[in-house]
């Protein structure tokens, strides 16, 4: 019996030694859709290349890649994006495909939200509704286009509201919340269509062009410190705009939806 | 309710099927949790006896300061961790961020009060039961320590086991510093945190039956080994 | 006869929370006999005792040896401490201490569980031991260095007659080996039997003393004839 303990013990300190590796930021609704347990094989297949994935908010991917902590980021926050390769953390930005955002809601949808005209319409009937609404409140990329949206809505989040309930969590945890207070949410499909605790909640609305979330790729400026592996997230980069990536992110599907669209253009 | 047997259900499906994933896992908490509780032992102990025997005149600062320590908030220590370690960091050349090791290290500052705390409390006990014994027979100052450390020794577990308890459902700070990336930094509760927030309960509920059934192995494991229940030896 | 004696005590005081507990006292000890310091609850016999053996500082005066030697003296306090450890180990700790090694410390173990008679317990931890065999391996304990000299507190205070004839026969053993004994007791009898000289303490300061023969004949006092006849003396 101690012989055995002792084998267990000795087994848990052994080394796994690693191949090339990079550092890739992505939020947490890339990591939802399921996506990456496709590419990332595939990855390792044609680059051999270990793919080491943080999964965070798109606020602490844009900081990570600001303390050049990762390689490269994979974010859907187009302003965000910008500033980031403006102020020089970034040499460059890629877009690589998108999805899109869709409005979640109680089944009963008491706002009337999906006979609504548009993405504005949807949240303005919302807000006269005062039913309650979940927002990720975390400076992700999801919660960004839902401040714009409410913006163009005119509708003033910053105000005390009592229907809305700022979560500050990731994708699935506010899924999860909306689904606990009967609440409306704006989440992206893939997430949704991934989400394993749908009781009571239905896609409500979708289909305006303004619900568009664009992925963008951006390798981290190599000038922040000399362990920054920038060869490979080039690397890396050439491979997600190339014809066997597009046939993959084309061809994944979550029960026969398909979720995005490859939109990388050649450079 | 229902969620809690389909947590268990998978608890038990995880285990029999021994799925590589979840021994990677465990492993690696183990690996982590163990190494911490280690290392913290060894600065705790030492310091928590010496705070018995020693007196000196910020002793009860630094007493108070050890006993507050024990709230730090993990997350906290996370960021702070995570900072210090940050490529842009003071530390970033170790190139430690992202691995088991920041891990490790977080969840040494985490546990080392706790532990001294807890081996300060018995020592400062049990130092009182030998003091006129043990300045009687004229001891040096490093005599005591080791004398006390080693009769208290079944205390000393018991401060340590805390320490592990402490450790082992640790989540806010290894997620920040280790990242829970697969295959590196994933371990049992950052990967239940990550089914939680997918809304994969039942299988967030199935890895924490198996975290707790872990604990108790490594209690269970520790007892037998140092033999705490033989007759006479403690 | 050791070199450490005469024990001089010079103006001795010691204050404790604006109390005079002891002193001032003046006092020789030299290196032959059995010496009882008796006297009321609250004089000072405690103080007394520890101030020689040097475990309690002094407020005022000097405590000087011809030759001071800490490992040659030893004390045994009025509740015995036992270690929390096997008796054997009890008795091995002061040679541990002076890095004796293994053997000889073996051979000097046997020898004095076998003179207590507590060879039968040798394993058992100490604390499970009565009243009377604590104090037994107390002593034993404290004369296992050879020191010249022992101090005792009372030794006999809460332990019943038969355990008493044990530890004074003992006591009479290691007397007359040369060990040098200073102790402590109410206990009339036990003085009688015991003491080579006497010393009166009385408000913490020695009152009369002088040959215990002598004393026990004829008290110079009225207080000690009092104490002697069994009065409550103040």
């Amino acid at each position: 019996m101690i012989r055995l303990l002792w084998a267990v013990i000795a087994l848990v300190w052994a080394q796994i030694a690693a191949a090339d590796t990079m550092r890739l930021a992505v939020t947490t609704s890339f990591e939802n859709s399921g996506l990456a347990d496709v590419l990332l094989p595939a990855i390792k297949e044609d680059l051999d290349l270990d793919v080491q994935l943080l999964v965070v908010g798109t606020g602490q991917a844009l900081r990570l890649g600001q303390s050049g902590d990762v390689d490269a980021i994979l974010v859907h926050s187009k302003t965000a994006e910008i500033d980031f390769v403006t102020q020089g953390h970034g040499t460059h930005r890629r877009e690589i495909m998108y999805n899109d955002f869709v409005v979640i809601g109680p089944v009963a949808d008491a706002a009337g939200i999906s006979g609504a005209s548009g993405a504005e319409d949807a949240f303005a009937r919302i807000a006269v509704a005062q039913v309650p609404f979940v927002s990720r409140g975390d400076n992700s990329g999801t919660h960004k286009a839902e401040l714009a949206i409410w913006q163009r809505a005119g509708i003033d989040t910053n105000a005390t509201l009592e229907w809305y309930q700022s979560v500050g969590a990731g994708m699935g945890a506010a899924l999860n919340t909306a689904a606990g207070l009967n609440a409306y949410v704006l989440s992206d499909r893939a997430s949704w269509l991934n989400f394993g605790n749908k009781d009571g909640l239905a896609l409500l609305y979708s289909g305006d062009p303004a619900l568009f979330n664009q992925y963008a790729f951006i390798a981290v400026n190599p000038a922040k410190n000399a362990h920054l592996r920038n060869d490979l997230a080039i690397l890396l980069e050439t491979w997600l705009t190339s014809t066997r990536a597009a046939d993959l992110i084309n061809a994944y599907t979550i029960n026969d939806e398909t979720l995005f669209v490859f939109n990388a253009t050649p450079q | 309710m229902i969620e809690i047997l389909d947590g268990l259900k998978e608890a038990f499906r995880l285990v029999l099927g021994f799925d590589e994933e979840l021994l990677e896992i465990s492993l690696r908490s183990l690996r982590v949790t163990l190494s911490a509780l280690l290392i913290a032992s060894i600065i705790a102990i030492p310091l928590g006896t010496y705070l018995a025997v020693q007196r000196f005149r910020y002793r009860r600062i630094v007493i108070s300061m050890i006993n507050a320590l024990m709230g730090l908030p993990p997350v906290v220590v996370g960021l702070v961790v995570y900072i210090m370690l940050s490529r842009s960091g003071p530390f970033g050349v170790l190139n430690l961020l992202f691995t088991p090791t920041a891990m490790i290290i977080a969840q040494v500052i985490i546990i080392t009060p706790v532990i001294a705390s807890i081996a300060h409390q018995s020592m400062r006990e049990l130092w009182a039961e030998y003091h006129d014994l043990l300045i009687s027979l004229n001891t040096t100052k490093r005599q005591r320590i080791l004398t006390l450390i080693y009769d208290g020794r079944r205390n000393l577990l018991t401060a340590a086991l805390a320490g592990f308890g402490r450790a082992i459902g640790e989540v806010g700070a290894i997620m920040i510093v280790g990242g829970n990336i697969d295959h590196v930094t994933r371990v049992l509760t950052t990967a239940i945190a990550l089914e939680t927030g997918k809304g994969d309960f039942a299988l967030a509920l199935g890895l924490g039956f198996v975290l707790i059934g872990l604990a108790i192995f490594v209690n269970i494991a520790i007892h037998t080994l140092s033999r705490t229940e033989r007759e006479g030896l403690w | 006869m050791s070199a450490q004696f005469p024990l001089t005590l010079n103006n001795v005081l010691v204050r404790r929370q604006g109390k005079t507990v002891l002193g001032p006292v003046d006092h020789v000890l030299n290196a032959k006999g059995a010496t009882i310091i008796i006297g009321p609850n609250g004089s000072g016999k405690t103080t007394l005792l520890r101030v020689m053996h040097g475990i309690e500082r002094t407020t005022g005066g000097q405590v000087t040896w011809a030759q001071d030697d800490p490992a040659k003296h030893a004390f045994v306090f009025q509740t015995p401490i036992v270690m929390r450890r096997s008796v054997a180990k009890n008795l091995a700790y002061p040679l541990e201490l002076l890095r004796v090694s293994k053997d000889e410390i073996a051979a000097s173990v046997d020898h004095w569980l076998a003179r207590i008679g507590l060879e039968r317990s040798r394993n058992s931890p100490a604390t499970r031991l009565s009243g009377g065999e604590r104090q037994k391996l107390a002593i034993a304990r404290a004369l296992i260095r050879q020191p010249d000299v022992l101090f005792l507190d009372e030794p006999c205070a809460s332990l019943d007659g038969h355990a008493t004839r044990e530890i004074e026969h003992l006591l009479k053993e290691v007397a007359c080996a040369g060990t040098r004994l200073v102790m402590a007791t109410h206990d009339m009898g036990q003085a009688r039997r015991l003491a080579n000289d006497l010393v009166f303490l009385l408000d913490g300061k020695i009152h009369e003393t002088g040959s215990a023969d002598a004393l026990f004949a004829a008290p110079a006092t009225a207080e000690l004839a009092a104490f002697l006849r069994g009065d409550i003396v103040t």
